[in-house]
């Protein structure tokens, strides 16, 4: 893993001071909210319904076991006991109080963690593949270059003042498992001629105006990536609709100017900016490889595990839906679902912290990581080990065999914490979980993306769920739409409305009347949810869920 | 034509907790919906607010709906029912508090 040099550690103290002496002046008056609230949000500080929120960035995604403890230490010490884990890769806490988030921050700093550039009109927290450097589907590990765009977006002196918030994210595998699409620059690494270099995908995002990011450019060298990505948010810089918060991302400036017109405009900036970067940025790298380098993998047999597999059939299903293909012989990838039903999606209690800690210690090479789905994962496991992380798992309420099937629901917070929500996603989250656990009908129906929003900034990336839910305020109560057929992988499609929303009490047995659908249409148990709803199309979606008049009328 | 008004309570939330508060009929923030000062009045509400803004104290005060119950204010919107009670997926914030006070 990366460790912090003597200049990042001098950085985020720094840092730390600054904001301390903020919070104090705030508090004693020297500073008015108006003057505060640029401050607070370049360091992650937010006021939300009932409390302030502090997001803390996990740099794509990745953790050892002193910083989860860490952020365990954090939850119980200043908080209610307990984080949620974002979509962005972050962790947020709900109930911190003003006078405490300087300690917040000098305790993260302890363990190089921080809060800086997770809020504001800057390059957030750089999000990356939470299988990165684990998984057998990779051509390179996107975790090098993440972090040299991170060392090189923060604080960035021209990018602090962006026409509004820019997002980054780098895949290095086949598969896309980091939504590249959805983000106003994505980075797909490849290999061209026995060199690696980057597809940059340009454009892409949810929110209000949700578009599929487009190729900016086909193949990058690692060595022209920096310059390359300086040329893009430069030109963007300039180009971007300040006037408009909303037409203001770099997707509206995109679709406005047309792609060819803004890959003009970046060749023209790179060819001056390239010249500044002067190699630095590939000593850099080379650097940051260093710290990348695989572990030590361990040679052994799977007995233990051949055993379990076939003699437990709890231990069967949670290895049949949670663990994924590892790139070295003997191991795998395990998946811990934070998603167990009935349970807020992504939100882990301290013990639980302490006890992935633990397991990634004692098994798992000390890493950890975050995925946008809000689990945690445990990327480099010998197989021989599960059957002891399975057991613990089970014991610290974490053992939920539901990776990518119904109950393993994105939602963000919603009403129950968020300012801008519209609705509450939260419960909706946990009453789908609950009724189909309930109907047992989770591996019948298999892989399924739900993802859940609390307003149109698409937080809960419901547009690119396979059923995916927006919740609004119609007239002043909670109604929630629904899209069908999204996908946020590489083949990136936007969801189609089905009609008009449902109200709070209708919405769970509106997502049963989709499934009882799809179980009785799709050709076999092999056919997804996705691919009959790509087969059928909407129609008879439609029809179970708006019947028409007569039917209801006879119904009633 | 303009529309009439309709009751107002002012709300914030506290500089140091972040906690929901309501300003009183003595000028002071209290915690519990109930006994916030319903407006009646615009100008009046209008000018309350901005004298209570200037509190260095408080955040974000605004104007919210109210409609006025037996005990007191009650929210007209459910953004402002979650504001006065808490998540709904924890038992926290002010519906804890409340709880509390209720074993005292
Ligand atoms: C609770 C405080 C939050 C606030 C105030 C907030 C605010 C916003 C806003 C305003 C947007 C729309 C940006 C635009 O369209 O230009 C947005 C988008 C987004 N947020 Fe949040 N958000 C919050 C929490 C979260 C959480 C908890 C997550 C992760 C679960 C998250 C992840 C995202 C993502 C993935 C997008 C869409 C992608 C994009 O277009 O940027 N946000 N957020
Ligand atoms: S989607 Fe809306 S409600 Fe949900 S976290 Fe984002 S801003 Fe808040």
């Amino acid at each position: 893993m990366y460790k912090y040099n003597d200049f990042d550690e001098a950085f985020v103290r720094a840092r730390v001071a600054q904001f301390s002496a903020q919070v104090a002046r705030r508090i004693d008056g020297s500073l008015t909210e108006e003057e505060f609230r640029p401050l607070r949000l370049m360091n992650g500080l937010y006021l939300q319904l009932h409390a302030y929120m502090l997001r803390v960035a996990i740099p794509y995604g990745t953790l050892n076991s002193g910083q989860m403890d860490q952020l365990a230490h954090i939850a119980e010490t200043y908080d209610r006991g307990y984080g949620h884990f974002t979509t962005r890769q972050n962790i947020q806490y709900n109930w911190p109080k003003l006078p405490d988030v300087p300690a917040i921050l000098s305790d993260l700093a302890d363990v190089e963690m921080h809060a800086i550039q997770t809020s504001g009109n800057t390059i957030r927290n750089v999000t990356a593949d939470h299988f990165a450097g684990a998984s057998a589907d990779e051509v390179a590990d996107p975790r090098p270059v993440a972090e040299l765009v991170r060392q090189w977006s923060t604080d960035h002196p021209e990018f602090q003042f962006l026409p509004r918030k820019f997002k980054i994210a780098v895949s290095g595998a086949k598969a896309d498992r980091a939504v590249i699409k959805a983000h106003d620059i994505g980075l797909y690494l490849r290999e061209q001629d026995g060199e690696i270099g980057a597809q940059i995908i340009v454009g892409g995002g949810l929110g209000r105006t949700p578009m599929v990011g487009k190729v900016l450019k086909d193949f990058v060298s690692l060595a022209d990536l920096l310059p390359y990505l300086e040329a893009t948010v430069s030109v963007w810089n300039l180009l971007g609709r300040r006037d408009n918060k909303y037409k203001a991302r770099i997707k509206i400036t995109v679709h406005e100017h047309g792609i060819e017109d803004i890959r003009a405009r970046v060749e023209a900036r790179f060819t001056q900016v390239k010249p500044l970067f002067g190699g630095i940025d590939m000593a850099m790298l080379e650097e940051i490889k260093a710290a990348f380098a695989p572990p030590a993998f361990r040679e052994a047999a799977t007995e233990a595990y051949d055993r379990a597999y076939a003699t437990d059939p709890v231990f069967r299903a949670w290895a049949d839906t949670n663990l994924s293909a590892h790139k070295a012989p003997g191991y795998a990838i395990a998946t811990v679902s934070i998603k167990t039903p009935g349970q807020t999606p992504g939100d882990a209690s301290a013990d639980q912290m302490r006890v992935l800690a633990q397991l990634a210690r004692d098994y798992g090479h000390d890493e950890l990581r975050i995925s946008h789905e809000q689990n945690v994962i445990l990327p480099h496991v010998h197989k021989s080990d599960l059957p002891a992380i399975h057991a613990a798992l089970k014991e610290a309420g974490l053992a939920a065999a539901n990776i990518g099937l119904v109950s393993d629901i994105i939602a963000c917070p919603g009403m129950d914490y968020c300012a801008l929500a519209t609705a509450r996603s939260i419960p909706v989250a946990q009453g789908i979980a609950t009724r189909f656990d309930e109907l047992k009908l989770e591996h019948e129906i298999g892989p399924l993306k739900i993802k859940i929003s609390g307003c149109i900034n698409a937080c809960g990336h419901h547009h690119v769920g396979h059923i995916g839910i927006l919740g609004l305020d119609r007239a002043g109560v909670e109604n929630y739409q629904i899209t069908l057929g999204g996908d946020g992988t590489e083949d990136m499609v936007i969801g189609e409305r089905t009609g008009p929303g449902f109200a709070y009490d209708e919405i769970i047995p509106a997502i049963e009347r989709i499934l009882a659908t799809y179980l009785e249409l799709r050709e076999a148990p092999e056919e997804t949810f996705l691919m009959a709803y790509r087969r059928l199309g909407m129609a008879p979606f439609k029809d179970a869920l708006y019947p028409p008049k007569e039917e209801k009328a006879n119904a009633a | 034509m303009p529309r009439p008004f309709t009751p107002k309570a002012i709300t914030a939330n506290a500089l140091l907790e972040g906690d929901v508060i309501y300003l009183d009929h003595s000028g002071q923030w209290v915690r519990d919906l109930r006994q916030a000062r319903a407006f009646t009045e615009a100008e009046v509400a209008e000018a309350a607010l901005a004298e209570a803004a200037k509190d260095g104290m408080v955040v974000g005060a605004y104007l919210t709906d109210v409609k006025l119950g037996e005990h007191g204010p009650e929210p007209t919107h459910f953004r402002e029912e979650f504001r006065r009670t808490g998540p709904s997926n924890y038992f926290h914030g002010k519906q804890e508090s409340k709880e509390a006070e209720a074993h005292v």
